[in-house]
């Protein structure tokens, strides 16, 4: 039997967390194992398929919960591979939030001015480049128009997307066969791996334990690469320090399971869980209303119809980020697009006077999808939800072989979060109904519980260590060496999309981690350029 | 089924009946008793949801008996409760009028229902077999006119199975940005 291997860096997971952190700590000098539970595809092994067992339910999870379901990443490059790549950064108050706790959630280390300078290296590196209106897809333009309309502002956001390369062909949560979203595919882990990092798809990390010299050993699981609810006892790797970057639905049930063996964990690990607050509208456009209302014409005769094309969220409105407005009741409305299958499901018939998910009105509702406009809130949440005991095995008891699973994440929605919802729904009401451009409903929160695209806040860093689990380096208090660099760091909702956030924080936790891992003998450095000025060939197929 | 063996009528129609009632569709054939007839084109059954129901990939298919059983227990508790007179040569859930098989579905799929995420579950699988047709090609389901895909005029790829849409945007401007953002292009 061989001896175990070991390593400067273990790096569980790979998405932002992941592949920043690995990348910079490889390009250092560390010996770098990155493990991740899913499969490993690139380019071409992305499909444009609904088919169960294609590209779409291979690399993407569906985890529901009790009062919230989690959509996530589930592959190498992790988020980044399914996400819509809207890159907004967050807006200065954010920082300043005192949520549930009474006092300032964020470390008085990190404002949106320390933030900055980080957030402009994630831009550099992804890139993150600003969208012109010609960029902008109808259903986006439609979302603009209606908001100049009702007296509002509107924004083209600013996005990790190639857009020459885009054909808009809104398969973005299936991976991009284009190569134009800029995934963490493209940049950060070809970097990486060119620069010594090793990757193992399908090693779905369970515990780690300590070894007799200070360090980590680490447990994984070999998954099955059809069937995920199949999978084997894998091994253990050891290394001088791990970074946890598994995503906000799954780092904390990695600690969770650890505490056996590591001892108590603080009492934020697993709780303060944050859905971003998220909230979705589905608006069915009148078309005439379209075309007489807001002068809007596609040139071939309709005014919108054209809910499938397009990239995802590209317009916001930024009016309800307001600093001056109480904590709770300040959002942004952004545009987006959601396949069919789950994107239809939990929209409700605009004034349904049966069931309001299913039956008659459903299917004719569904006749209209094409003028549908799906508007994503994202408000201010309060850090509601809370891991209870972790299943035998991954975060969710899986129920199909791919995609879906029941996790043990519980939410509960307090009279603020709802309050938040309700304010956004009746917002996306008063910019669409008005004059007649569309009737509107909020998607149903009675069957699945409310719902995320961005996990957030389940191992969160802090300066309380009664609220937050990690300092403001990101260690595990009280588990010297174990770093937490993902989604589930970030204190709080965001009121945008969270990516940009998460990758900044990552980039700006890494000298940290170049420290930690001199003072446990590694032989490692900071400085490594942007990986946009490293080989950035895209890394052969694993899949 | 291929193997000879007859298909338990029980099950198939009880099934068939709750798909109809999530997307409902025209009847197939005279005298189709699990399709209650209350639309005038094809519907989940149609667009291929007992395939996607069974289907293993997706964790139910060992469950469909039970469920279907389970369905027409409640059904049979329903009828009493409502004074519904049912028709004991189909299954109970099939003896529903549409009117009666949405309210069942409706009670089920109540968030105090202790059955709900299964019911929810089963609801779920239906309505992706009409709008997304999971257990076909996305391509081959929209070259076979596949009618939930067609019913929602999902757009056919170009010639190599590849979406593109050359033509996508209004290419003017539609609203005012807002006066703080950054130059980056970010909310301040």
């Amino acid at each position: 039997m061989s001896a175990t291997e070991k390593f400067d860096v273990v790096v569980v997971g790979s998405g932002f967390g992941g592949a920043i952190t690995a990348y910079h700590l490889a390009a250092g000098g560390a010996s770098v194992l990155v493990l991740e539970r899913g499969p490993w595809l690139t380019g071409d092994d992305f499909d444009h398929d609904f088919k169960l067992g294609s590209s779409y339910t291979r690399i993407f999870d569906f985890t529901v919960g009790d009062g919230m379901s989690v959509l996530a990443g589930n592959c190498v490059g992790g988020g980044s591979v399914v996400y819509f790549a809207t890159m907004p950064r967050a807006p200065g108050f954010v920082f300043e939030r005192h949520g549930s706790i009474g006092r300032r959630m964020w470390p008085a280390a990190i404002d949106r001015a320390a933030l900055d300078p980080w957030y402009d290296r994630v831009s550099e590196a992804l890139p993150v480049t600003p969208q012109a209106w010609h960029d902008v897809p109808y259903a986006g333009g439609l979302f603009a128009a209606a908001c100049a309309h009702a007296g509002r502002t509107a924004n083209p956001v600013p996005s990790a997307i190639d857009k020459p390369k885009c054909t808009n062909c809104n398969w973005m949560m299936a991976g991009c066969k284009f190569d134009a979203k800029r995934s963490l595919l493209l940049n950060y882990l070809p970097a990486a791996v060119a620069n010594g990092a090793e990757i193992r798809p399908l090693h779905e990390v369970q515990r780690l334990t300590r070894t007799a010299d200070g360090g980590y050993r680490v447990h994984f699981n070999l998954v099955d690469g059809t069937d995920y609810r199949v999978s084997s006892p894998g091994g253990t790797v050891e290394a001088k320090l791990v970074v946890l970057a598994a995503g906000a639905g799954a780092t904390p049930v990695i600690l969770q399971r650890s505490a056996a063996a590591l001892g108590t964990m603080p009492d934020a690990v697993g709780r303060y869980f944050s859905g971003n607050g998220e909230r979705l509208n589905t608006a069915v456009i009148n078309d005439e209303r379209a075309r007489e209302v807001l002068g809007l014409d596609r040139g071939d005769g309709q005014a919108y119809r054209a809910h499938q094309i397009g990239k995802g969220p590209c317009v916001a409105s930024w009016d309800k980020l307001d600093p001056r407005l109480p904590e709770y009741s300040r959002f942004s409305l952004e545009q987006l697009y959601f396949p069919p299958g789950l994107g239809t499901i939990l929209a409700q018939v605009p004034g349904a006077t049966g069931p309001s998910w299913f039956g008659r009105e459903k299917k004719d509702m569904l006749r209209e999808w094409q003028s549908w406009l799906t508007i994503f809130a994202m408000t201010e949440d309060d850090n509601e939800g809370v891991f209870g005991p972790p299943p035998a095995t991954g975060n969710a008891e899986r129920i199909a072989q791919q995609m879906l699973g029941r996790g043990a994440l519980s939410y509960r929605p307090t009279a603020n979060t709802r309050r938040g919802w309700a304010q956004s729904d009746a917002d996306v009401k008063d910019i669409l109904e008005r004059d007649g451009i569309a009737r509107v409903a909020p998607w149903s929160n009675d069957l699945v519980g409310a719902y995320t695209v961005h996990p957030l806040s389940s191992c969160r860093i802090g300066d309380d260590p009664a609220t937050s689990a990690l300092d403001d380096r990101h260690e595990l208090r009280g588990h010297p060496g174990i770093f937490v660099t993902d989604g589930s760091a970030v204190p709080g909702a965001l009121t945008v999309n969270p990516a940009l956030t998460i990758a900044a924080l990552a980039e700006r936790a890494v000298p940290g981690l170049v420290r930690a891992a001199r003072q446990r003998g590694v032989d490692v450095t900071y400085g490594a350029p942007s990986p946009s000025a490293a080989p950035t060939a895209a890394v052969a197929s694993h899949g | 089924m291929d193997d000879g063996r007859p298909v338990d009528p029980v099950p198939t129609q009880t099934l068939e009946a709750f798909a109809d009632t999530i997307i409902p569709g025209v009847r197939r054939f005279p005298g189709d008793r699990a399709i209650s007839g209350v639309a005038a084109e094809d519907g989940a059954v149609a667009a291929g949801a007992l395939a996607v129901l069974a289907d293993p990939a997706l964790g139910l298919a060992d469950a469909l008996n039970g469920m279907a059983g389970l369905l027409n227990m409640h059904a049979g508790d329903y009828a009493r409760k409502h004074d519904v007179r049912l028709d004991t040569t189909v299954p109970a859930f099939v003896s529903l009028s549409f009117e009666e098989r949405t309210a069942l579905v409706q009670d089920l799929t109540d968030p105090q229902h202790p059955e709900r995420e299964v019911w929810f579950g089963a609801a779920l699988f239906c309505t992706m077999a009409f709008d997304s047709a999971p257990h076909l090609s996305t391509s081959d389901a929209l070259a076979q006119g596949h009618p939930g895909l067609a019913l929602l005029g999902f757009a056919a790829p170009e010639a190599d199975g590849l979406w593109r849409f050359p033509r996508f945007s209004y290419e003017r401007p539609l609203a005012d940005p807002h006066p703080d953002t950054t130059p980056t292009g970010s909310p301040a």
